[in-house]
């Protein structure tokens, strides 16, 4: 036991002492909730609109209002031909525009029917369509504000709501997946590296050498980073919460412990690439391109896992990042139990036995 | 039996059809410097291994500091000590903090580590460094405290692979001089190295071929059986015979 503790103050010494460790364990979660929670956010703020009205009456300058009024949008009014706006779309000034014809209030007046022309910048559908999407809702409050009582027989009003994220918030689906690409990382990366290194310089054979069990010189290795990765994701959650604003919904404790089984699952990983290579580059390599790119796209958060193909949907399965993913998203933001994420949970637990399993036998006949 | 540290008989490994090693018999004596010689691919390391508790032979008999190979390999370890050709301290920890992890992982109390090691940085003359990295020490240094930390833990037996490789030769004296006073205090040495110089320093020295044990005995005894000027021709007319080359 003492020995242990010896050998884990000395793995804590190697961390602290390595910039780049440091960097990569807390520089990396900085770097990527900026980037995923303000640079890649699927919302859109402030977007250019030019408003032509060419019917200047007292229900357009009212819907004008209206859409100057959102945060959405950034306004500019300007009677113009549609060449003029066609020339603004291709400079790239406005997103969208909304045309008013001159005939609108009176049309509206007299036949209870008007038309409005939304024109948007097809190049960038997502965008595009959110754009629409907004304008068309607030022609609908309007509607609804002006002429409550309807006298159509019957009408259908779908009422939308963005359950768990009512107000749109776009960091809400990054941040698990953030997490579990960050904690994927760190722990399969710093592990491998930090055993390879051993290797590399000649240490190992001391080691072995040693009385020192290499079972325990494993955990010994395990033992700091499951410490700082810990530390690592008390810090992800406080960017979350201040910097980003994202409500944790449900148990402290049990995200916790997901957290801390999902770090285990990276462990053996980690454990896994230091015994099949003996250079740091080659860990290096196959932990970062190996695990970040499937992780990134297998997870889920960045492209939905519906509309792949169903062999890459099956191949899915077998990313832990996948599980912690559905696991954080139901715990943390809808506030789901246990009861929920059982399944998700025993799936981790099973893989993190079998990875452990095959890297300790690999470990002990390695040193036959 | 009871003034031998290491006695070896008809070890043998085989790999396949490969015979590593092949029913290789010596024994050494305690406090002995024994050299280990022999061309790359020869099979020393495969010896070295198996002496050290990292690998079981296929047939054959060995005991380390009076312990079985096959089956008391934890016992052999907490009483041998080793030091390879690599580099084998930690870079980014301090004299120290070295001395405190080996030490430490040897199972010395704490308070015998403060002791000796107050001693053993004295004897090295590293007072003035003991909170400076490893890594920014000179060669010459950092192999000595490497085999200063190799008997830290006053193992029986000190194996020491190549530990010269690359230092210069003031420093490598300076180095057996160490090896001597090790040897002095009752610590067997058991080295192996490629520089026929060294092994002139050694009480006996043996040299493997091709698997083989070829040649055991005192350097001035080998020099004379084989009417050679330096242990430099009696090494080589050894080895040229082999067959193998390398690993």
């Amino acid at each position: 036991m003492k020995q242990l503790f010896v050998f884990i103050r000395k793995e804590f010494y190697h961390v602290f002492r390595d910039p780049r460790t440091l960097l990569i364990m807390f520089g990396l979660p900085l770097a990527q909730i900026i980037l995923f929670g303000f640079a890649l956010t699927s919302e859109v703020k402030n977007a250019e609109i030019v408003i032509s009205d060419n019917s200047k009456d007292i229900q357009t300058v009212q819907i004008t209002n209206k859409m100057k009024a959102s945060t959405y949008f950034t306004v500019h009014e300007a009677s113009m031909d549609i060449k003029e706006v066609e020339k603004m779309f291709q400079q790239g000034k406005i997103k969208c525009a909304v045309i008013f014809p001159a005939d609108f209030s009176s049309d509206l007046v007299r036949s209870g029917k008007a038309q409005v022309q939304f024109i948007a910048d097809g190049s960038d559908p997502n965008t595009a369509k959110t754009i629409i999407n907004y304008l068309s809702s607030i022609i609908t409050d309007y509607q609804q504000s002006v002429y409550p009582a309807s006298s159509l027989p019957y009408r259908i009003i779908p009422e939308t709501r963005m359950l768990y994220n009512e107000e749109g918030n776009g960091s809400l689906n990054y941040i698990p997946g953030v997490m579990a690409l960050i904690l994927m990382i760190v722990c399969t990366t710093l592990t491998s590296v930090s055993i390879v290194k051993e290797k590399e310089l000649g240490t190992m054979e001391v080691l072995l050498v040693s009385p020192f069990n290499p079972v325990r010189v494993l955990i010994s290795k395990a033992v700091p980073y499951l410490i700082l990765s810990l530390l690592n994701f008390v810090f992800i959650l406080l960017l979350s919460v201040f910097l980003l604003h994202v409500e944790i919904k449900g148990s402290l404790l049990l995200l916790f412990m997901e957290t801390a089984l999902f770090i285990l699952t990276s462990l053996s990983i980690g454990l896994l690439i230091s015994n099949t290579t003996s250079s740091q580059q080659t860990a290096l390599l196959i932990s970062n391109m190996g695990l970040m790119l499937p992780t990134l796209v297998f997870t889920g958060f960045l492209i939905p896992l519906e509309n792949m193909p169903w062999i890459l949907q099956v191949f899915a399965n077998v990313i832990p990042a996948k599980w912690y993913f559905i696991i954080i998203k139901s715990v943390m933001l809808k506030g789901l139990g246990f009861q929920y994420v059982w399944k998700e949970t025993a799936i981790l637990v099973g893989m993190t036995l079998v990875l452990l399993m095959i890297s300790l036998k690999n470990f002990k006949t390695r040193l036959e | 039996m009871e003034n031998k540290a290491i006695i070896c008989k008809d070890l043998t490994k085989k790999f396949g059809d490969f015979y590593a090693v092949n029913k290789v018999s010596f024994d050494v004596a305690k406090g002995e410097i024994f050299g280990f010689l022999g061309a790359n691919g020869a099979g020393k390391t495969t010896v070295m291994r198996i002496l050290c508790g990292l690998s079981y032979p296929s047939s054959g008999e060995a005991t380390v500091a009076g312990f079985n190979v096959y089956n008391q390999q934890e016992s052999i370890k907490k009483n041998i000590g080793y030091m390879s050709q690599k580099f084998s301290l930690y870079e980014n920890l301090t004299v120290l903090e070295n001395i405190e992890f080996f030490g430490g992982i040897y199972g010395v109390s704490r308070k015998e580590i403060k002791e000796r090691a107050n001693k053993l940085v004295e004897y090295l003359g590293l007072q003035n460094e003991t909170k400076k990295l490893v890594g920014g020490l000179p060669l010459g240094w950092k192999q000595k405290l490497a085999f200063s930390v190799a008997i830290f833990h006053r193992p029986e037996i000190v194996f020491l692979d190549e530990p010269t490789g690359g230092v210069d030769p003031v420093t490598r004296r300076q180095f057996w001089d160490m090896i001597y006073e090790a040897a002095a205090s009752g610590i067997t040495i058991f080295v192996t190295t490629h520089y026929m110089d060294e092994a002139e320093y050694c009480n006996r020295i043996s040299i493997m071929v091709d698997g083989r044990l070829e040649a055991l005995d005192a350097p001035g005894n080998l020099k004379n059986r084989f009417s050679a000027n330096s242990m430099d021709e009696v090494f080589y007319r050894l080895a040229r015979k082999a067959v193998r080359s390398d690993d």
